[in-house]
């Protein structure tokens, strides 16, 4: 039984906004308290009616030692707050928190550095700043360099580093911090891929050893890998605490469509950028997924992408094909789905509303948004073509579930690897590897 | 609030309370943390500058200099029967501290505001951290003063020099009891940081640096102690050139004033203190 690392009930913050500025002048505040007093009548002054807003509200939930936790939703949702709380940085509202151990916060890589001071005195100075003593830092001094690869610069003023060097000289320290309780937040949106992997790298270990951890994070590849319980926020409120998948698909679901407002709808009767000739004969297109789920968010690299094209026919058509083209943000056509390609057409044509289904398996192109081009040919002469009738959008997701997220490229294959024996590839072994294609 | 508690500390987050507790002895688990702030702006100070470590004696030096000319020889100001350059610059040690502690702490929130908002730790580390700065220079205009007493032949008792340490903690208290408020005050209201300034030039002439304490009536002299500095000047020119005859009730009505300031200073601090992330 996990004894309790944070245990929050009912926490809220609220900040006032709207008419209040930040910083006043005492010559402001005083003239609005002297006609307060003045007219006393209970004139409500623009400060009492100022608006104010709840960043989090009634968040009630418990971590226990060793769980790793990822926070997630969208932005504002509260998630920062939240860790500020936590944190000590600012005050709760409402409510009350009680943490059990040691708390290192990395609400910021570098925080605290001084550009005018070197390599090895922003180490001690940051270092002391999260919370290590003089003693721990001058202890871990030669690890933390080792880790940061600096050392050629270790007594240049940081001010001529370069991004790259500063972020890993400030992650470098950071990692060192030995808290009970680390919380993370979106440190890892700065820094290259091979910095990023490095922070993953790093907090998995901390979370191997035992220690809590809370993280927040919009990668959501590294939150599902490495997190096995989720906190959902959402406008402030507490949305879903579960274990991460669940966690994951709740946000999911949650994200607003593209363009309509239902999301998986596109109503394509007033579309833009359309050309027809004989008349609107394309109308609407649905996105859905797996188990005919409505697509209302965003597609995981390779789930299922089935579209539904609503259309009409004119009277005396003898066949008719439709396509949908995939671009990307750059304009780039990277696959077609033509209705040319099924093997199994009805040779008549109906005519009137009806609905043509594409259905793809895998859509296994990488994360981005894709517009979709519509086109129906009526005897093989353009009708009807709309640009951008829909989109969707793919998210970075754990594809191959080796947790690794794949990236650059346009589309990912399946595919194996394997070292060769003896100079052969084994005819058997590669049959009993190769022969279960969708099983990973 | 943190106690420990079996093999973990445990710490209880609530809402602000409108009159917080104190909480001093957390400065004292911090204390590596306000040596460090200091270390830091006295570094940087002196890797920025030209002059660097010159700075802390060309300030009183020059400053003495320009008085004696002007106050001294010109305007004649009675100076005690000292040499008035020994005199103005008695005074102008403690002034000195006391001004640059009380402009470098009005502002350290503000210009620590990234600190403050990212990270935990008692706020009243960074005005305290403003304190140990300006020891430093204090230390070394101190030196040159030890030098220039002896190039005019006075001595000063061991039995008055060793008041000095508390007058030195009597003018760092007389900064902080400002310090305090103004450095809260300026996080919410930014006029603060600009008539400090002005409050300082006008202050320097309200205080007995340039003059002798002997200027004001009699009668006056208690309410002339409401200045906190006034008291400390005094004590220090008695310290050091054994020159009684500032002394009386104004030191110690300088003395009740920093301590009602500093005890309302602080607790204001505490009160503001919740929302110094929220609002710097």
């Amino acid at each position: 039984m996990n004894e309790i690392a944070i245990r929050v009930e009912g926490l809220g913050k609220r900040y006032r906004i709207g008419s209040q500025e930040r910083y006043r002048t005492l010559r402001e505040t005083l003239s609005q308290k002297l006609s307060r007093i003045h007219f006393r009548r209970g004139v409500k002054s623009a400060y009492r009616q100022s608006e104010s807003i709840w960043a989090v509200k009634d968040l009630s939930f418990e971590i226990g030692h060793g769980d790793v936790v990822g926070i997630i939703g969208r932005n504002g949702a509260g998630k920062s707050t939240l860790l500020k709380i936590l944190s000590r940085i600012t005050e709760p509202s409402e409510g009350h928190a009680e943490i059990h151990g040691r708390v290192g916060a990395l609400l910021e890589v570098g925080v605290g550095f001084h550009p005018e001071l070197t390599g090895r005195e922003n180490i001690f100075l940051n270092g002391t700043i999260l919370g290590m003593r003089k003693a721990e830092i001058a202890a871990k001094f030669d690890e933390i360099v080792a880790f940061s690869e600096i050392e050629k610069f270790l007594d240049t003023p940081v001010k001529h580093y370069s991004s790259g060097m500063y972020v890993r000289l400030a992650f470098a320290i950071a990692a060192h911090l030995e808290p009970e309780i680390l919380i993370v937040d979106e440190v890892l949106a700065v820094g290259d891929l091979a910095f990023q992997k490095k922070c993953l790298g790093k907090i998995s270990d901390v979370s191997r050893e035992g220690r809590t951890v809370l993280f927040v994070s919009h990668n959501m590849a590294a939150v599902e890998n490495l997190c096995r319980l989720g906190i959902v926020l959402d406008h402030g409120k507490q949305a879903f605490v579960g274990c991460i998948q669940d966690a994951a698909c709740h946000y999911y679901d949650s994200l607003p469509g593209s363009r309509h407002p239902e999301g998986h709808i596109f109503d394509l009767s007033d579309a833009p950028e359309r050309q027809s000739d004989i008349g609107k004969l394309l109308t609407r297109i649905e996105l859905y997924t797996e188990d005919d789920r409505p697509l209302t968010g965003e597609l995981r690299i390779g789930e299922r992408l089935r579209i539904r094209i609503y259309f009409n026919l004119p009277s005396r058509t003898n066949s008719f094909d439709i396509g949908l083209g995939f671009n990307n943000v750059f304009g780039q056509r990277i696959f077609t789905a033509h209705s040319l390609f099924e093997p199994h057409r009805s040779d008549k044509a109906r005519v009137g509303p009806q609905v043509l289904v594409c259905d793809i398996p895998e859509f296994t192109l990488t994360a981005g948004t894709y517009t979709m081009r519509l086109w129906l040919d009526i005897a093989t002469e353009e009708a009807d073509l709309i640009e951008d009738a829909a989109c969707v959008t793919v998210m970075q997701s754990d594809y191959y579930g080796t947790g690794k997220v794949p990236w650059n490229g346009t589309f990912v294959l399946r595919h194996r690897w394997f070292l060769e024996e003896d100079g052969e590839c084994s005819t058997k072994k590669y049959l009993a590897l190769t022969s279960g294609k969708s099983s990973s | 609030m943190t106690e420990g508690t079996g093999k973990h500390t445990v710490t209880v987050i609530t809402p602000a309370r409108r009159w917080p507790a104190l909480r001093l002895n957390e400065l004292w688990e911090y204390r590596d943390l306000l040596y460090l702030l200091a270390w830091r702006d006295i570094k940087v100070r002196y890797k920025q500058t030209a002059l660097g470590a010159a700075w802390a004696i060309l300030q009183p030096v020059l400053a003495t200099i320009v008085f004696s000319i002007f106050f001294g020889k010109l305007a004649k100001v009675p100076s005690d029967g000292f040499p008035y350059p020994v005199f103005a610059y008695v005074a102008l040690l403690p002034w000195q501290l006391f001004s640059f502690c009380l402009g470098e702490s009005a502002n350290s929130l503000v210009s620590n505001h990234n600190l403050l908002k990212k990270v935990y730790f008692p706020r009243l580390i960074i005005p305290l951290a403003t304190v140990l700065a300006a020891l430093v220079d204090f230390g070394v205009a101190f030196v040159v003063l030890l030098i220039l007493l002896f190039s005019y032949g006075i001595v000063p008792t061991a039995a008055s020099m060793a008041f000095l340490p508390v007058l030195v903690l009597f003018a760092i208290a007389a900064a902080m009891s400002v310090g305090l408020w103004l450095s809260a005050l300026n996080v919410q209201f930014r006029d603060v940081r600009y008539t400090l300034p002005f409050l300082m030039q006008i202050w320097m002439f309200a205080t007995p640096v340039v003059y002798s304490s002997t200027l004001v009536p009699q009668k006056w002299r208690a309410l002339y102690g409401l200045n906190p500095m006034a008291g400390v000047v005094e004590g220090f020119r008695w310290a050091l050139l054994g020159s009684a005859k500032g002394l009386g009730p104004q030191v110690w009505v300088s003395a009740g004033t920093v301590a009602l300031l500093l005890a309302g200073g602080l607790v204001y601090f505490r009160r503001k203190e919740s929302t110094f992330a929220d609002v710097v």
